[in-house]
């Protein structure tokens, strides 16, 4: 009896250390915190098997909500942060959680909705117009509600509309909490509008009758920043390697694995690292 | 041998230093008593048992026996009274010492051997040679490797049996242990504990069977309502009984 | 329901091509899962055997405690694992956040009180039909606990089938502890979690049939080695 439960336990420790060593073993690795977006789109699965064939380094993404990921940062737990929150950003640099900002890329935010388009703003160019003609229209519109650089996004234009939609949260306007992805289900689900980054959109799968309604205002435009955590607050990271990953996206080499990442025949990101 | 003597026994201010001549088997109770609820299940019980004999505790239904087996064995603590093994007071070392079989053998879910093997390594004994011993003795080698819940009522009950002698008891407590066996199996479980008693275990055999109690007892304890209403040799039980609860016993009349 | 048939097909097409990500998808649950089951039971049964054999002031109130911690959010124990991996939390210079070994530590704590209340459970009904000839025996605790795990070790499969079920099919726990980082930390249900996200319903229904083949898998397999102990009384 003893025995057996003495052989149960080694193995358990056994294959409880192989577990915990994997991530010891591989050395050559970062954790870069980032937006659904980014990863959702498959972005990085179209550029990171570039800079690991070129570096030997294996990234490890974690997808979150930009506001989650500057968080998770803060507490250390990541080398890299990639998000698109400018304002956020800076704070995070400025309270000494990051060492520097950096623009990456962008790409733009669109609005889609039902062919039937109650609130009749198909053709828009005017994402702040769009947005009031939403409010009076009393159209459903779903948001993320989940403090990400999308959701900051979308708060600013509502703010910028004259509308505080939050007073009609729970009737025309849905917050769902959730990333893009599962927002995009469920605005398709119910018919309601969504503001969606376009690379998500052109990537997402489950678009129903759904289409873009409003694109190309400048007011949608999405800058990605990336930021080393910074090692004097954070002893943990890995200064080097997540220098080494932010140097090769700024390259020109990154810049153009970030061009060529093409989805249906649309660019999705726009690197503009070095302008 | 002691015939029910209610009020006999005053425990004596020296009866630790005399007693300790006494075998391990020796038994004497004072003034047994379970109360469970206010109901008295067992009154009173006074009894001295010679070490040697086979004695076979009779009784209808409810009165008792199994109860009382289970105050000597340790298994329920009395309201009151004393329970003496050897002239001393039961505890966990007495009852080492004993083996008891319960009238639904409880046997483990392993094979044969590992149930006797259990009880072997439970008491620290030497295993190997004593366990091939007891699966002869009893009967089961050819069945060692079963599983003892496969093997049907009867078999179940010896090997509790041979599970009980693997410990080499000096007391052998049975509770009905043959109830509801075949005539074949009665008669196995019957060799086997004449085989223990005749290698000098003292043995409590409680049975409502006439037949088996005239087959197997020295001495007769008869239980009624609780009560001990007769403590007497067998022979002299089943010939002239004394108390008018075991004549009617012994005519059948008294069945509850 | 076009999804679904889409689903069936796509699963089917997935498993028979031996998709080498998927392979990797599977084996990961697996792993994690079935360590978090070991850990666990390595706790928990003696914990549920202690329970089920021992009584001591203030056992009423650890079974109410056990009980209800069988209702335990995954969320909530990852949101707790996370505070304390994090690199900010005590834990965090052990570096196992976002590791297959955090993962293990949130099931670990979702399934050892399933474990523990169904095990005493088991038990404590086999120590009812025990107690009398172990106390005959003069059984010390240690030795009555030993031979109830091992006489009650068919039921207990059963109870250790019901934990695994409940790790392999979270995802509120390992999200958030494990990040579903690909390559290294995404199992079943934090890739179905993804795919959805990503409005792929297809593929992440196809995946939810293949975890679904793994559960009746190992099910099956624990139930045709109970069939055998039936067959041999042992259970």
């Amino acid at each position: 009896m003893n025995k057996r439960l003495l052989a149960l336990f080694s193995l358990a420790s056994a294959v409880l250390f192989l577990g915990g060593g994997l991530a010891l073993a591989d050395d050559k690795s970062i954790i870069v915190q980032s937006t659904t977006s980014t990863k959702n789109s498959g972005l990085y699965d179209h550029i990171l098997p570039q800079f690991k064939e070129q570096s030997g380094i294996t990234v490890h993404v974690v997808a979150v909500g930009t506001g989650q990921a500057i968080k998770n940062a803060g507490n250390c737990d990541g080398d890299v942060l990639l998000v698109h929150a400018k304002p956020a950003e800076e704070t995070f640099v400025a309270e000494g959680h990051g060492v520097a900002r950096h623009d990456l890329m962008y790409n733009d935010f669109v609005i889609v909705g039902p062919p039937t388009d109650l609130a009749g703003i198909a053709g828009g160019t005017s994402a702040v117009e769009s947005f009031k003609s939403v409010a009076d229209s009393g159209a459903l519109f779903a948001s993320r509600g989940d403090d990400s650089g999308t959701h900051k996004k979308e708060k600013a234009l509502w703010a910028e509309a004259g509308v505080d939609p939050s007073a009609s949260s729970g009737q025309w306007y849905r917050e769902t909490g959730s990333g893009m992805g599962a927002t995009l289900n469920v605005g398709v689900g119910m018919g309601a509008y969504v503001m969606s980054d376009r690379a998500t959109w052109i990537a997402f799968k489950n678009k129903g009758d759904f289409g873009i309604v409003v694109e190309g205002d400048e007011a949608l435009f999405n800058q990605y920043g990336v930021i080393l955590v910074n090692p004097e607050k954070c002893p943990n990271v890995k200064a080097d390697l997540g220098q080494q990953f932010i140097d090769w996206l700024l390259s020109d080499e990154g810049q153009e694995a970030i061009r060529s990442y093409v989805v249906d025949g649309q660019q999705l990101f726009f690197p503009n690292g070095n302008s | 041998m002691l015939e029910r003597t209610p009020h006999a026994f005053v425990p004596s201010a020296d009866g630790g230093r005399s007693s300790a001549g006494l075998a391990s088997n020796h038994l004497k109770v004072t003034g047994l008593t379970l109360e469970v609820d206010g109901k008295r299940l067992v009154n009173d019980v006074n009894l001295e048992l010679a070490p040697a004999s086979f004695t076979v505790v009779m009784g209808p239904n409810g009165a008792g026996k199994s109860l009382l087996l289970r105050l000597l064995h340790g298994l329920v603590a009395p309201t009151s009274g004393e329970i003496h093994w050897g002239g001393r007071p039961l505890d966990d070392g007495l009852r080492k010492r004993q083996a008891m079989v319960f009238q639904r053998p409880v046997l483990l879910r392993r094979s044969v051997a590992a149930n006797i093997d259990f009880v072997l390594k439970g008491s620290g004994r030497a295993r190997r040679q004593r366990l091939q011993e007891i699966l002869e003795r009893t009967g089961f080698l050819a069945q060692a490797k079963q599983p003892a819940r496969s093997l049907s009522g009867g078999e179940q009950q010896r090997l509790a049996l041979a599970r009980a002698l693997a410990l080499e008891p000096e007391i052998l407590l049975l509770d009905e242990p043959s109830a509801s066996l075949d005539p074949a199996a009665v008669a196995a479980i019957e060799e086997i504990v004449r085989g223990a008693h005749a290698q000098g275990a003292k043995v409590i055999f409680v049975t409502h069977d006439l037949g088996q109690a005239k087959r197997l007892a020295d001495d007769i304890v008869f239980m009624h309502g609780g009560f001990l209403e007769e403590f007497a040799p067998a022979e002299q039980f089943f010939s002239k009984p004394r108390t008018e609860a075991a004549r009617a016993f012994l005519d059948g009349r008294l069945t509850y | 329901m076009q999804d679904l048939g889409e689903a069936f097909s796509l699963a089917f097409g997935l498993v028979l091509a031996g998709d080498g990500d998927l392979m990797e998808i599977i084996l990961l649950s697996l792993q994690v899962s079935l360590t978090a089951i070991a850990i666990a039971a390595l706790l928990a049964l003696p914990l549920g055997a202690l329970l089920a054999v021992a009584r001591f002031p203030g056992r009423g109130a650890i079974l109410v405690l056990v009980n209800a911690l069988m209702g335990l959010p995954p969320v909530v124990v990852g949101l707790v694992v996370y505070v304390f991996l994090s690199r900010a939390g005590p834990l965090g210079w052990m570096g196992l956040l976002y590791t297959p070994t955090a993962m293990i530590i949130a099931q670990v704590i979702l399934v050892a009180p399933i474990i523990a209340a169904l095990s005493r459970q088991v038990l404590e009904d086999l120590h009812g039909e025990y107690a009398e000839q172990f106390q005959s025996l003069c059984l010390r605790r240690h030795q009555i606990i030993g031979a109830l795990l091992w006489d009650g070790r068919y039921s207990l499969l059963t109870v250790l089938l019901a934990g695994f079920g409940r790790a392999v099919a979270e995802v509120g726990a390992v999200i958030i502890v494990g990040g579903n980082i690909d390559h290294l930390t995404r199992v079943m249900t934090t890739a179905i979690a993804l795919e959805t996200s990503k409005g792929d319903l297809a593929l992440a229904l196809a995946l939810g049939i293949v975890l679904l083949a793994i559960a009746l898998t190992v099910n099956g397999l624990v139930m045709a080695l109970r069939a055998t102990a039936y067959r041999n009384a042992y259970a």
